[in-house]
């Protein structure tokens, strides 16, 4: 049961510029915490993450793609063996306009016990924290490289 | 933010979080079976935390799912924990875990 994670945000801006927060390096280095996903985002393509210094701490496959509303990416941890040892895991972005405001839902899931969830339990809330503030205010938040 | 502050003002929602965040993804059965309340109370208690979107539903089938969602408990936090102090926060609450551990 709990190999599924939800984490949903509600964000005032439009779903083509969030889709361009979630695609774009150079907006995604102002709030995902140092890290960068890169991909040419079309269905079957390469997907990885990226570290600033260079690491590549996750990769996979877009497994689907519908701009700007859906994204599922294959997802496997590349650095710590022991999670990287359980596999794929399946990560969906969904965009929904609600009102004034977008929804972002992003659901991280693997078919049975995963290592993987555990960690990104504590990332992702902190990430759409930021990517909220960025879209918002124009700033995301800032912190220490302690990851 | 008011809406989430008001969702968690009340006992018997933070037992309803907590017992999501022991076990994600219960049904409505499921949570009525910890919360020995009525089923109408239990609903009207998630109903409350889904408008705070601290608790969110996902459909499997004829299920409904509810799972936590603790991104606006992190928007809280970020809004008056300073850039810095989050490494001793930390630091402050593994220790205040284990010495009441210890007791």
């Amino acid at each position: 049961m709990s190999n599924i994670f939800v984490y949903v945000t509600y964000i005032r801006t439009s779903p083509e510029k969030l889709w361009q927060a979630l695609t774009e390096p150079e907006f995604q280095r102002q709030y995902f915490l140092g890290a960068q996903m890169l991909s040419d985002w079309k269905q079957g393509s390469a997907w990885k993450m990226v570290y600033t210094d260079g690491r590549v701490t996750d990769s996979g496959e877009v497994l689907e793609i519908d701009p700007p509303k859906r994204i599922v990416l294959k997802w496997r941890n590349e650095f710590m063996p022991e999670v990287k040892a359980d596999g794929y895991t399946r990560c969906t972005f969904a965009i929904e306009q609600e009102g004034e405001m977008v929804k972002l839902a992003i659901t991280h899931e693997a078919d049975g016990p995963h290592k993987l969830l555990g960690h990104v339990a504590n990332g992702w809330p902190l990430i759409l924290s930021s990517l909220k503030s960025l879209l918002e205010t124009g700033k995301g938040l800032s912190r220490p490289a302690s990851k | 933010m008011d809406a989430v502050f008001r969702a968690l003002a009340d006992p018997t929602r933070r037992r309803l979080l907590d017992s999501l965040h022991a076990r994600n993804g219960q049904t409505l059965n499921a949570l009525c079976g910890e919360m020995d309340m009525t089923r109408q109370a239990v609903t009207k208690h998630l109903a409350i935390l889904e408008a705070a979107n601290l608790v969110t539903t996902i459909r499997k089938g004829r299920e409904k799912q509810h799972y936590l969602n603790p991104v606006p408990i992190n928007e809280i936090a970020e809004r008056w924990i300073g850039k810095f102090e989050r490494g001793r926060l930390g630091a402050l609450s593994d220790l205040k875990k284990r010495l009441e551990r210890e007791d």
